[in-house]
């Protein structure tokens, strides 16, 4: 291994004045990988009227010289200083003359915006988005009615193909959270629960808000995360790779073929996966008051059958079904209108998750309220 | 092919303005495309080749001008018609864009699944003819992931001709190939268009391609914001007036030159 070779600046630089001229002589060897010296430290206060470069005894030289000669003559420059450029070798100056195009030719590029102008971009923005959601929304709509008039013209195949992908392979991960989902509301309501004697009545409890709300709900934000970002991954990638563009000059409609097997596998293995979480809910609750509160499996489960009628379960699986859609809409529109290149489809991954999961909040409380109306 | 006008150009482009978000990058655009040509579109880097192929095809709509095959205005007839003239028209884009969770059969048998009455048997038999008449006879199975750069762009080819297109547009055919490969890919074209009789709408740079098959080229500028030459590329490069066509053109001949020149030395 060599050990780096540490120059003083002072060997490489000499100067000496002659008369008006300060000659400069260029010695030793010039890395880019050291530490360059700075003319203005160099000169030391002197205010030369001419200055020339000499060639001296260098060993090697690369940028760090370009970028010291250059340093010089743009002091010499702005000093109205005469320099002396002519002894450097042709090769230098021809890399020097680059430099100076380069930099003159750069202009300062302001981006900064004033308040007013950030504002109304905005605002032109959020109206330009809404507007592609709508016509997005709408383009979906009629595609829904095209392909039930000609249920021939569905993509079966790939559409069984994404059930099993976003509902069979989704089991495990659903299964556990919903069991620990359970678990954890049964301990919360047991300790509400015992200090008015009434153990029974988590059975109620977390059968109810399992059924009503979390199953659905936690079913939504998984399939959010798992497999709206991956609609909007794959779709982001198809059109990064033209095969969106082949598709529409081949005059079949990206909607038909890819975003509507994609959104009614979801719309219809939401519910399926929704009351699976439903179970493995109740079954948690079930577990947890067998070990804390000894009430026996069968006296929970007649428990459970009195708290919950079939309405309940039945507004769970409507409002799993819309998740569905939503998830699916907002993946299946990220990864269309995703940028062409690798940092679009990631931002369009993000994005989807994070629209999947707004639309389903949204959507939730919009559900008890009408619900609440409607007394379901 | 219905056409309504036997006699029309394949392509016929009028004052059209290509650009994208607000950007115009062509203006007053028009140029027209006579019927078994080998057409070539050129020009430099940024000049809005590709943007203006993409108006063509109708994936963007014209801000300003009109686009009509064998005269029918591509962007005033109902969208049903609009899907009949597209299955008139191929386009190879720039990576083949083969569908990759299809395998190559499927690819090519797509089209025909959506606009034809054939069976799944007879799909298959048609696709397999073309994919191998773009040399890719027994690569049926394969997934696009499987196969090389080269191939991909033929079985986009194969796609591209499934439905027997009067025209096809070539999204740079030759980028990122070999030149032999990108030389087969040129002859491919000229067999094309001398057995089937279609015409060709190529967007490219490469001089090797537009000196051995182009019948006419016309060549788009940056700073002109159009064409500015539109002719025979081997008069063009000796008798344009306008230097830049002459020297984009020459480029080739200039570096044949030197490199030739170079040979020698020792």
């Amino acid at each position: 291994m060599s050990a780096p070779i540490i120059v003083a600046p002072e060997t490489r630089v000499q100067l000496r004045e002659d008369g008006e001229w300060l000659l400069v002589e260029l010695k030793g060897a010039w890395r880019i990988t050291e530490t360059r010296p700075s003319w203005p430290v160099l000169l030391e206060g002197r205010d030369p009227v001419r200055v020339k470069l000499i060639w001296g005894k260098l060993e090697c030289w690369d940028s760090a010289l370009l970028l010291f000669v250059f340093e010089l003559r743009q002091w010499c420059r702005t000093k109205n200083v005469y320099c002396d450029l002519t002894d450097l070798p042709e090769a230098l100056q021809k890399l020097l003359s680059q430099l100076v195009v380069v930099n003159e030719t750069r202009m300062a590029f302001d981006r900064s915006r004033n308040f007013l102008t950030t504002v109304g971009l905005a605002a032109q923005d959020v109206w330009a988005k809404t507007k592609e959601i709508a016509t997005f929304v709408g383009e979906c709509v009629i595609s829904a009615v095209g392909l039930a008039k000609n249920p021939r013209k569905f993509r079966w195949r790939d559409c069984l193909e994404e059930m099993q992908r976003c509902g069979a392979m989704a089991l495990p991960i659903v299964g556990l959270i919903s069991l620990l989902i359970g678990i954890t509301m049964a301990f919360q309501f047991s300790i509400l629960m015992r200090q008015f004697g009434a153990d029974i009545y988590v059975a109620d409890a977390v059968g109810l808000v399992m059924v009503r709300e979390m199953g659905a709900m936690m079913t939504a934000i998984i399939l959010a995360g798992r497999t709206g970002a991956a609609f909007a991954a794959t779709l982001g990638n198809m059109k990064a790779g033209e095969e969106i563009d082949a598709l529409t000059t081949l005059g079949i409609r990206p909607v038909d073929f890819l975003v509507m097997p994609r959104i009614v596998a979801l719309a219809v293995m939401m519910p399926l996966l929704a009351l699976y979480a439903n179970g493995l809910g109740i079954l948690g609750g079930m577990a947890v008051s067998l070990g804390l509160l000894d009430i026996p499996p069968t006296a929970y489960w007649v428990e459970t059958q009195t708290a919950i009628d079939l309405s309940d379960i039945l507004t769970g699986l409507i409002k799993a079904s819309v998740f569905g859609v939503l998830v699916g809409l907002a993946g299946c529109h990220r990864g269309l209108r995703a940028e062409r290149s690798a940092a679009g489809v990631g931002n369009a991954t993000t994005s989807a998750v994070v629209m999947g999961l707004l639309l389903i909040i949204v959507a939730d409380a919009l559900f008890a309220v009408a619900f609440n109306i409607l007394g379901w | 092919m219905n056409t309504t006008q036997p006699d029309a150009p394949a392509l016929d482009v009028s004052g059209l303005e290509a650009g994208y978000d607000h950007k115009v990058l062509l203006k007053d655009v028009s140029f027209q495309v006579k019927r078994g040509e080998i057409f070539f579109i050129i020009g430099g880097s940024g000049c809005g080749k590709s943007t203006l192929l993409r108006h063509l095809v109708g994936l963007r709509p014209p801000t300003a001008g009109t686009v009509t095959f064998f005269g029918e205005n591509f962007n005033t007839v109902t969208a049903d018609r609009q899907r009949e003239l597209l299955q008139n028209i191929g386009v190879l884009y720039q990576g083949g864009a083969l569908w990759s969770s299809l395998n190559l059969l499927e690819n090519v048998m797509l089209p025909l699944e959506e606009y034809t009455p054939l069976g799944p048997a007879e799909r298959a038999e048609l696709a397999s003819m073309k994919l191998a008449q773009v040399g890719l006879s027994g690569y049926d199975a394969y997934y696009p992931s499987e196969i090389s750069g080269g191939m991909r762009k033929r079985a986009g080819l194969a796609r591209a001709l499934a439905l027997d297109p009067d025209i096809v547009f070539f999204d740079e055919p030759s980028a990122g190939l070999d030149p032999l490969t990108s030389r087969k890919l040129d002859e491919l074209i000229v067999t094309l268009r001398d057995l089937l009789g279609m015409t060709c709408v190529v967007v490219s740079h490469e001089l090797a391609s537009i000196f051995s098959i182009a019948d006419r080229v016309i060549m788009l500028d940056k700073e002109a914001r159009g064409i500015i030459a539109n002719g025979d590329p081997r008069v063009l490069v000796k008798e344009s007036k306008d230097q830049r066509v002459r020297e984009f053109l020459g480029r080739g001949e200039d570096a044949k030159v030197t490199a030739l020149q170079k040979q020698p030395s020792p």
